[in-house]
């Protein structure tokens, strides 16, 4: 495999003070007969070059939580700061908007268009964002391919490839806007050992390179080798063991 | 290739067999109401230039739409008066030839003089009721259809005999005369002659076919017993179209009654108003039918891409993006099913106009159909119209699909 070419040519990292996601009281309770509360008063902060583990059993709202992070879900009550600015007052587009251009998502299923090629696949949000000429889109669609050794892979439908080149292409494609953050909802869940490892190792070239991870896992010991932990039970922070990883 | 577009196209291509129901749908459509309106236009046609051609255009006869003012009413304001006798006025249009050269002036077309009386024909025992019409040849070829009507012998054939008649094909036939026989004719007026059929007609109207007699003007004076007598002026147009509007100006100058074809037709015409309203109604059926169609197939194409929705909105594209993949889907389908739908038109077109029609009431003829660019292009409106409506709502619904209930459902 080559060296990643995460970062984007027209943008440099952004180390600040600003915690890169923070969520000031988010609430989020499903309406209802029987109102369901997926996650409750979750105050947590993401910094750059973080690598960040959500975990906690199965219904305790990892992934509610990732969502609301990602602007994906919308808190019913408290509110989520990408860079210190509120996301509250955003329309749709706007939270569309950030979503393209400083997040990144990885989830457990590689989530590919069936129809479109590889390289259609990982081009498709640098040509939704429309920063990049279309030459400069594949070929930085391709590099991106290439630094994670798919570029003979890259004319071929997912459907073509195995689960394992399937989720690194999906890390690609949320690497093509090189984001600031990537949010993975259990990238590895379900792929084999090898193909975890190879995509865990993604994801620790992508701290690497100045970026932050929030990735949600029910695997305890993959858990263990990230930096950061977050614990929660019944949809609340129950342990964070801080950017340390020494335990909240 | 723009991003909407390009994913469109790729779900569209990719689709094969649901794209392929979809344009079938929207080309039946398409092609049916291509056949439909050309023949429902072509059959409107036709039957307008049978009207237009079994009559001159304009027929200025010397009548006043208006009875004239008696010489009582205008000597006197009385409020009525009852038991005069009303002044005979002398029969014919007052100086013929001078309303001609007046009316040839600025009329954009051409005059033809003409007398017509009532007869009773005459042969082998036999006698048949017809209105016989004094023309002249030179210029009757220029106001009717007449010439290119004659079955045998020619206009010119009047000037071979003395009392010469052409008669239509029907009226010959149902007194089994034949061109070189002599008939009687009897008119209303009183007078009597020997005729000899010179030539036939056929105009392919039926009452005009088995009841005209056509005669020199000269010849029909004398039936009518009145010397210099022309009683109806024959007007064509360039534009019988423009039939209505020229008549009105005729009657304004001339002061005699003068009716376009349109006027004659009248009752026929105002016929042809619902006939239309039947044809844009059928037509608009069978495009809101294939519609429909499309409108299935996009649903259902929206409903399978729910997942792909939601990946595309979780990447950040936004709610329009996603929706105009979806309308330019059913634009695809629809340009697609309108440009095949021609040719399908077309085709049927030209299979309904190789049908012959056989009738006893008329010739062996072919279904009439019109080839208008227009029919084609309201169908394709229509079609694309009925496309993005189709496209639209079920596009919006999609757009607005909540990324996170799918993903979780897909999880």
């Amino acid at each position: 495999m080559s060296e990643p070419q995460f970062a984007h040519p027209a943008t440099a990292p952004h180390p600040s003070a600003v915690p890169l996601i923070e969520a000031r009281r988010v609430t989020r309770i499903l309406p209802g007969v029987v109102p369901t509360v997926l996650v409750r008063n979750i105050d947590l902060a993401i910094g750059d070059n973080e690598f960040v583990a959500i975990t906690g059993p199965s219904g305790s709202g990892k992934s509610s939580l990732l969502y609301l992070l990602g602007l994906l879900d919308l808190p019913t009550s408290g509110e989520v700061l990408i860079r210190g600015r509120s996301t509250a007052r955003m329309d749709e587009d706007e939270r569309a908007r950030t979503r393209l251009s400083m997040l990144g998502f990885v989830f457990q299923f590689h989530f590919l268009l069936p129809e479109l090629s590889v390289v259609d696949n990982v081009a498709l949000p640098m040509r939704a964002l429309g920063a990049l000429s279309a030459a400069a889109i594949r070929a930085r669609a391709l590099g991106l391919l290439s630094s994670l050794g798919l570029a003979e892979h890259a004319v071929k439908r997912p459907d073509q490839l195995s689960g394992g080149q399937r989720q690194r292409v999906a890390v690609a494609r949320a690497l093509a806007n090189d984001p600031a953050v990537i949010l993975a909802d259990e990238p590895t869940g379900s792929l084999d050992t090898k193909s975890s490892e190879q995509v865990f190792e993604l994801l620790q070239d992508i701290v690497a390179r100045g970026k932050s991870v929030v990735a949600v896992t029910h695997d305890l010991e993959l858990a263990a080798r990230m930096q950061r932990r977050i614990h929660l039970i019944d949809g609340e922070v129950t342990a964070d063991s801080g950017r340390s990883g020494a335990g909240a | 290739m723009n991003l909407v577009f390009d994913i469109a196209w790729t779900h569209v291509r990719t689709r094969a067999r649901q794209t392929g129901v979809a344009v079938a749908g929207v080309t039946v459509g398409v092609g049916f109401s291509i056949m439909m309106a050309a023949l429902m236009q072509g059959s409107q046609d036709d039957f307008i230039r049978q009207l237009v051609n079994a009559l001159p255009h304009i027929t200025v006869t010397d009548e006043r739409r208006n009875p004239p003012a008696q010489p009582a009413e205008l000597a006197f304001d009385a409020a009525e008066i009852r038991g005069l006798t009303p002044s005979v006025r002398r029969r014919g249009i007052k100086n013929p030839l001078a309303s001609m050269a007046a009316l040839e002036a600025w009329i954009p077309g051409a005059v033809a003089p003409s007398v017509k009386v009532q007869a009773i024909l005459r042969y082998a025992a036999r006698d048949v009721g017809a209105s016989v019409i004094g023309i002249d040849p030179h210029r009757e070829a220029r106001v009717s259809e007449l010439p290119r009507q004659m079955r045998q012998g020619t206009l010119n054939s009047l000037f071979t005999a003395t009392n010469a008649i052409i008669l239509g094909d029907r009226l010959a036939e149902k007194f089994g005369a034949r061109v070189g026989a002599n008939i009687t004719v009897q008119t209303s007026e009183g007078a009597h002659a020997n005729a000899q059929v010179v030539g036939l007609f056929h105009s392919g109207v039926r009452a005009v076919d088995e009841a005209t007699a056509y005669v020199l003007v000269k010849t029909g004076q004398i039936l009518a017993r009145q010397t210099g007598l022309v009683n109806e002026l024959r007007l064509r147009v360039d534009d019988p179209m423009r039939a209505r509007e020229v008549a009105a100006r005729v009657e304004r100058e001339i002061d005699y009654k003068s009716v376009s074809w349109q006027e004659a037709h009248e009752d026929l015409l105002s016929t042809l108003v619902i006939r239309n309203v039947i044809m844009y109604t059928i037509v608009g059926a069978i495009l809101l039918v294939a519609s429909f169609g499309t409108y299935n197939i996009i649903s259902t194409i929206t409903h399978e891409k729910a997942r792909d929705i939601a990946i595309m909105k979780s990447l950040g594209l936004s709610e329009r993006t996603v929706r105009r993949i979806f309308v330019v889907e059913a634009q695809i389908i629809g340009s697609a099913g309108a440009l095949v739908g021609f040719a399908l038109g077309y085709a049927l077109c030209l299979a309904l106009g190789a049908v012959e029609i056989k009738s006893p009431f008329m010739d062996v003829t072919h279904l009439p159909i019109a080839y208008n660019p227009w029919h084609y292009a309201i169908a394709a409106a229509v079609a694309l119209a009925s496309s993005f409506a189709a496209g639209y709502a079920p596009a919006r619904k999609a757009a607005r699909l909540h990324p996170v209930d799918i993903i979780r459902g897909a999880t």
